[in-house]
């Protein structure tokens, strides 16, 4: 039978894992491993690295990564499709906001601004998670019962969820809502009793 | 790792129908493999934002460039490698001023001496569930050379073959070996010392087992 040495031991580790090794040399190796713990250790480290990475839950793509790439295709595919056409609408649309503007100026008083917190989702903070799907205009947080699997839902940031112009669920987010007043206020019962003595 | 055939036959469907005007069934085709391209990308980069960045681009090159995809190709391998020349453009343009990771300009051919750490034997199946060990995992990941980065990704996250990680790279296969052999014992290296001595056998704080 051929002897190998612990350092030809360590340069063929990678190929012996993954059962890429002459036939002749796999027995010397196998055999050198039961004698030497040193060589075993190296063995036993190195497949608990390929195991530890290979596992799907160690790399997350970032939320609503799915989403965004669909949507810049989509947009891609537009803008390749209907160049002349866009060339078109986009003179229309300068005309009409140009025209807009000046019927605006013209009229001397600029619209009251809206406060912010009248707009919807001004309450769901912006880096929550939430799900969207192509058709509705609500977005939901996760477990809602309104939210159903075959409408193909996207897991987006509720910033982006209130870009897109969607709206908070009621059922879902309203009662995250209330549960984070309560919570709020049991926060400043304690604070305002510690306070007190 | 070869697909099933009838995965090619699908996948050759779909391209020959994006080509012949039927664009919308291009986001069917690259479904499968977004993860993949966004993994590629992440492992040249090293951030997740570039990484997505990057991925969008390369898909978008992918799919205006899908008819010089040639059939004997693999469809995966083809976005892949568009996917790391992509990042590596982005690398060179904005990262020239980056600290180096280590092992970057180590022999590959060099010899290697195995640290000494006590035996590291179990992994507990529920280890990736802990954000501690999820990040211990990336940095490692994070502090190798991009060559051995690069190549570890391709095959033992993304699972490509050797033949795969070579054309996707535009190295030799004897490279992807040494490379591959490399990158696993200095992640081994630099997990062990962490792993072996009791990081996952801590105890969860629970009633009577508070440190204070």
């Amino acid at each position: 039978m051929v002897a190998v040495n612990c350092e030809q031991v360590w340069l063929q580790i990678s190929d012996y894992i993954d059962g890429d090794i002459d036939s002749t040399v796999r027995p010397a190796i196998d055999g050198h491993l039961k004698e030497c713990p040193r060589c075993a250790s190296v063995l036993a480290g190195t497949r608990n690295v390929i195991q530890l990475y290979s596992d799907e839950r160690l790399f997350r793509v970032p939320l609503g990564y799915s989403w965004r790439m669909q949507r810049r295709l989509a947009s891609s595919m537009r803008a390749r499709r209907g160049t002349a056409r866009g060339w078109v609408v986009a003179f229309a649309a300068m005309a009409l906001v140009a025209g807009t503007l000046a019927l605006s100026n013209s009229r001397g008083v600029a619209p009251a601004m809206k406060s912010a917190h009248s707009q919807p989702g001004s309450h769901v903070p912006a880096t929550l998670a939430v799900w969207i799907t192509d058709h509705g205009k609500v977005f939901h947080i996760e477990g809602c019962p309104f939210l159903k699997d075959n409408d193909n839902p996207h897991a987006v940031t509720a910033k982006e969820a209130i870009e897109e112009g969607y709206v908070p669920c009621v059922r879902c987010l309203g009662e995250y809502v209330t549960r984070l007043a309560q919570a709020f206020t049991h926060k400043a019962t304690w604070a305002g009793f510690l306070a007190a003595r | 790792m070869k697909a099933a055939p009838d995965v090619d036959t699908r996948e050759r469907e779909l391209i020959r129908r994006v080509q012949d005007g039927e664009q919308e069934k291009f986001y069917e085709l690259i479904k499968p493999y977004e993860r993949r391209v966004f993994t590629a990308a992440f492992a040249v980069l090293r951030n997740a934002a570039d990484a997505e960045e990057v991925a969008q681009e390369a898909i978008l090159k992918a799919f205006a460039n899908l008819r010089q995809f040639r059939a004997e190709a693999r469809f995966s391998t083809w976005l892949i490698q568009i996917a790391v020349n992509e990042a590596r453009m982005r690398r060179r343009k904005e990262h020239a001023d980056m600290m180096e990771p280590i092992g970057e300009h180590t022999d590959e051919e060099g010899s290697y001496t195995p640290r000494e750490f006590p035996d590291w034997r179990e992994i507990p199946s529920e280890a990736l569930e802990r954000n501690e060990v999820r990040e211990l995992l990336l940095q490692a990941l994070a502090a190798l050379g991009s060559k051995y980065r690069e190549v570890f990704v391709l095959r033992d996250i993304q699972h490509l073959s050797i033949e795969e990680v070579s054309e996707a790279l535009g190295i030799s296969r004897a490279s992807v070996k040494t490379r591959l052999l490399r990158a696993r014992l200095m992640l081994r290296d630099l997990l062990a010392p962490r792993i072996a001595s009791g990081f996952f056998s801590r105890e969860p704080f629970e009633k009577g087992n508070k440190p204070w």
